[in-house]
C-alpha cells in the first residue's frame, strides 16, 4: 500500500535560486506529519509545489502511488489535497460564508451546507459573523475562517502553512486543539510550523529542514527530546 | 431648456451602448489585468454580424417583420462577436499569460488593426459605410419637449437590464464567485480548485456577447455600420471603464453614463461643438484621475503576496 503522500528528491528553484534541494518525505493517511525549520528553509515552497502552484526543478511527488506533479493546481485540490497558504490568503472583499463556498467550490454532493454548519460549530464566531467581509477580521478569526475554508473540500490530505503565525498564545492554543481534534476526526495532516514545540508535540512524524535540505526526520516526540532540535529551534542554549 | 433636456436623453442612450462595451473592458482587466484593445473591435465585428445574418441568411418574409428579425440578427452578432473572441483568447493572449504586460497589450493593438483591416478586405463594399436595417418600432418615444427614437429606448432598457443582470449573476453565482476570486487572488482561487482557463474563457465569452448586443443595438441606432465603430466607441468604452474604476462592474456603467452625458453636453454647450466632444470627455478623465486615481469605484491598490 502506497502511502497517502510521498514527496521524493524534490527540488525546486525560482531562477537561479535552489530553495528546495533533494527532499524526500512521506506522509501516511491518518497521521500529522510537520516540517520544521526556520524562516526561508523552503517549507513553503514544499508545500506550493505539492499543491501545483510552482513546478519542480527535479523529483517526484505521489498521492497514492500516482505522480500529481505535472498536474495543474486545481487538478491537485480535485484530487483531494487542500492547502491552506501561508499568511492566510482569504478573499478579504468577500463574506465568511462566500470564501467556505469557495473552499468546496469543486464539490457536487449535496453535503455542502451541512459541513458549512460542521464549521460554524467548530468555530462559533464565523458563524455569527457569516455576512460580514474576511478582510475585517482579527488575525485569529482570519485563521479559523482559512482551516474552514480548507477543510469545506473535504480533503484526504490537509495542508497547512503556519497556521499559528501572528496569532495570541490563547489562539495558537485553540488551532493547535483543533488540528488534533482534524486528525481524530479522519483528516491527514501536513503541516508546516516555525513554533516547532508546539508542533512536534502533536506530530507523528516530522522532518526538520534547512536550508532546503532535510536535516533529521523522526517522531515528533523524539526530535522533541533531541537536543540538536531543542538547541536549534526550541530556543533553548 | 428643452434642448438642455433632449441632450441629457441623448446622452442617457449613447451611456448605455458605452456601457455594454465598458463591461467588457472592465471585466476582462479585473481577471488578467490587460487592457484588452480589441474589444472595440469585437462590438464592431458583432454589428456585422448581425447585419450579415440579416442580408443572407435571413428570408424576406422574416426581414419584414422587426419581431421575428431582431432575435435572429442579435443571435447572428452575439455568435460571431463570441467566437472571435473565443479565437483571440485562445491563439493570441493564452501563449503570453506569462509574457510580460507589454506583449499582450501589443498584441491586443495588433488584433485591433487585423480585425479592421480583415472586415475592409472581406465584407463586401465594407469599405464604407453600410446601411443597416431598421430593426425595431419605428418613430419616439415624445417626453414633453424631449423625443427619443425606440431604437435608443431600447438601447437604455438593454443595458440596464443586462448590467444588472451580470451584477447579479457575478455576486450570486458559483462561476461568478470563481471569477471574483480569481481577481482578488488568482493562485488563492487555483487552491480552491478554480480552473483559471474556464474563469477566463467565460470573462471573454461574457464581455463579447455584450459588446455583439450592442453592436447590434448600435446599427439599429444609428441606422448604419462602419469599420471605425469599433475604435471610436472603443476609446470611449475603456475611457468609462477607467473612470469608473477599471475592475468595477458598477463603476464602468456609472462611467459609461457619465461619459454619455459628457460627450452629448459638451458637444451641444462648449466650444467646438460635436467635433471637440471627446475632448471634454478627456478632461472629465484627467481630472478624475489626478483627484482619484484608482477610478470611481475602483479598489486603491490590489493586494497581493
Ligand atoms: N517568489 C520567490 N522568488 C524568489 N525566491 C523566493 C521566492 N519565495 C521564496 N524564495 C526564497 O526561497 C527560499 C525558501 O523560502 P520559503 O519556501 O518561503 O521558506 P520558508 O517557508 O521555510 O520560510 C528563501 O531563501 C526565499 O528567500
Ligand atoms: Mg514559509
Amino acid at each position: 500500500m502506497s502511502p497517502l503522500l510521498e514527496v521524493r528528491n524534490l527540488s525546486v528553484a525560482y531562477g537561479a535560486i535552489e530553495a528546495v534541494r533533494d527532499i524526500s518525505f512521506t506522509v501516511e493517511a491518518g497521521q500529522i506529519v510537520s516540517l520544521i525549520g526556520s524562516n526561508g528553509a523552503g517549507k513553503t515552497t514544499t508545500l506550493r509545489t505539492i499543491s501545483g502552484l510552482l513546478r519542480p526543478a527535479s523529483g517526484e511527488i505521489l498521492l497514492e502511488g500516482e505522480p500529481i506533479h505535472a498536474q495543474p493546481a486545481h487538478a491537485i485540490l480535485g484530487a483531494g489535497v487542500a492547502h491552506s497558504p501561508e499568511g492566510r490568503r482569504l478573499f478579504p472583499r468577500m463574506t465568511v460564508e462566500e470564501n467556505l463556498q469557495l473552499g468546496a467550490y469543486v464539490r457536487k454532493d449535496d453535503g455542502v451546507e451541512k459541513d458549512m454548519q460542521r464549521v460554524y460549530d467548530l468555530f462559533p464566531v464565523l458563524g455569527e459573523r457569516r455576512h460580514n467581509k474576511a478582510g475585517l477580521f482579527s488575525g485569529g478569526e482570519q485563521q479559523m475562517l482559512a482551516m474552514g475554508r480548507a477543510m469545506m473540500s473535504k480533503p484526504r490530505l490537509l495542508m497547512l502553512d503556519e497556521p499559528s503565525m501572528g496569532l495570541s498564545p490563547i489562539m495558537t492554543q485553540l488551532i493547535f486543539d483543533t488540528i488534533k481534534e482534524l486528525k481524530e476526526q479522519g483528516t491527514t495532516i501536513l503541516l508546516v510550523e516555525q513554533n516547532a514545540l508546539a508542533a512536534l508535540a502533536l506530530s507523528d512524524q516530522a522532518y526538520v529542514i534547512d536550508l532546503g535540505r532535510t536535516t533529521l526526520q523522526g517522531p515528533g516526540h523524539e526530535l522533541l527530546a533531541d537536543q540538536r532540535v531543542r538547541d536549534a529551534y526550541l530556543g533553548e542554549s | 431648456m428643452s434642448i438642455l433636456l433632449q441632450q441629457l436623453a441623448n446622452g442617457v442612450v449613447q451611456g448605455g451602448l458605452i456601457a455594454l462595451i465598458a463591461l467588457g473592458y472592465t471585466m476582462v482587466y479585473g481577471i488578467i489585468q490587460l487592457i484588452n484593445f480589441a474589444h472595440g473591435e469585437i462590438f464592431m465585428v458583432g454589428a456585422y454580424g448581425s447585419l450579415a445574418t440579416y442580408t443572407w441568411l435571413l428570408p424576406q418574409g422574416i426581414k419584414d417583420s422587426w419581431v421575428l428579425s431582431l432575435p435572429l440578427m442579435l443571435l447572428g452578432g452575439v455568435v460571431v462577436a463570441v467566437v472571435i473572441a473565443l479565437i483571440m483568447e485562445r491563439f493570441a493572449y493564452r501563449p503570453l499569460r506569462n509574457a510580460p504586460r507589454l506583449a499582450p497589450l501589443i498584441t491586443a493593438l495588433g488584433i485591433s488593426v487585423a480585425l479592421q483591416e480583415a472586415v475592409r478586405t472581406f465584407y463586401p463594399d465594407a469599405t464604407s459605410a453600410l446601411r443597416f436595417p431598421r430593426v425595431f418600432a419605428e418613430g419616439n418615444l415624445a417626453l414633453g419637449p424631449i423625443s427619443v427614437p425606440w431604437s435608443g429606448v431600447l438601447i437604455i432598457v438593454v443595458s440596464i437590464v443586462l448590467s444588472v443582470l451580470l451584477q447579479v449573476y457575478i455576486n450570486r453565482s458559483r462561476m461568478g464567485r470563481a471569477m471574483r476570486a480569481t481577481a482578488q487572488d488568482p493562485d488563492t482561487a487555483k487552491l480552491m480548485g478554480v480552473n483559471p482557463d474556464r474563469v477566463i474563457v467565460l470573462t471573454f465569452v461574457l464581455g463579447a456577447a455584450l459588446a455583439g448586443v450592442a453592436g447590434l443595438l448600435y446599427g439599429s441606432y444609428i441606422t448604419n455600420v462602419n469599420i471605425d465603430m469599433g475604435f471610436q466607441t472603443g476609446i470611449f468604452a475603456f475611457t468609462a471603464a477607467v473612470l469608473g474604476g477599471v475592475g468595477s462592474i458598477r463603476g464602468a456603467v456609472i462611467g459609461a453614463f457619465i461619459i454619455g452625458l459628457v460627450k452629448t453636453i459638451g458637444g451641444q454647450y462648449m466650444p467646438g461643438g460635436t467635433q471637440y466632444d471627446y475632448v471634454w470627455i478627456f478632461v472629465v478623465l484627467i481630472l478624475v484621475l489626478v483627484f482619484r486615481p484608482q477610478g470611481l469605484f475602483g479598489e486603491p491598490e490590489r493586494v497581493r503576496a
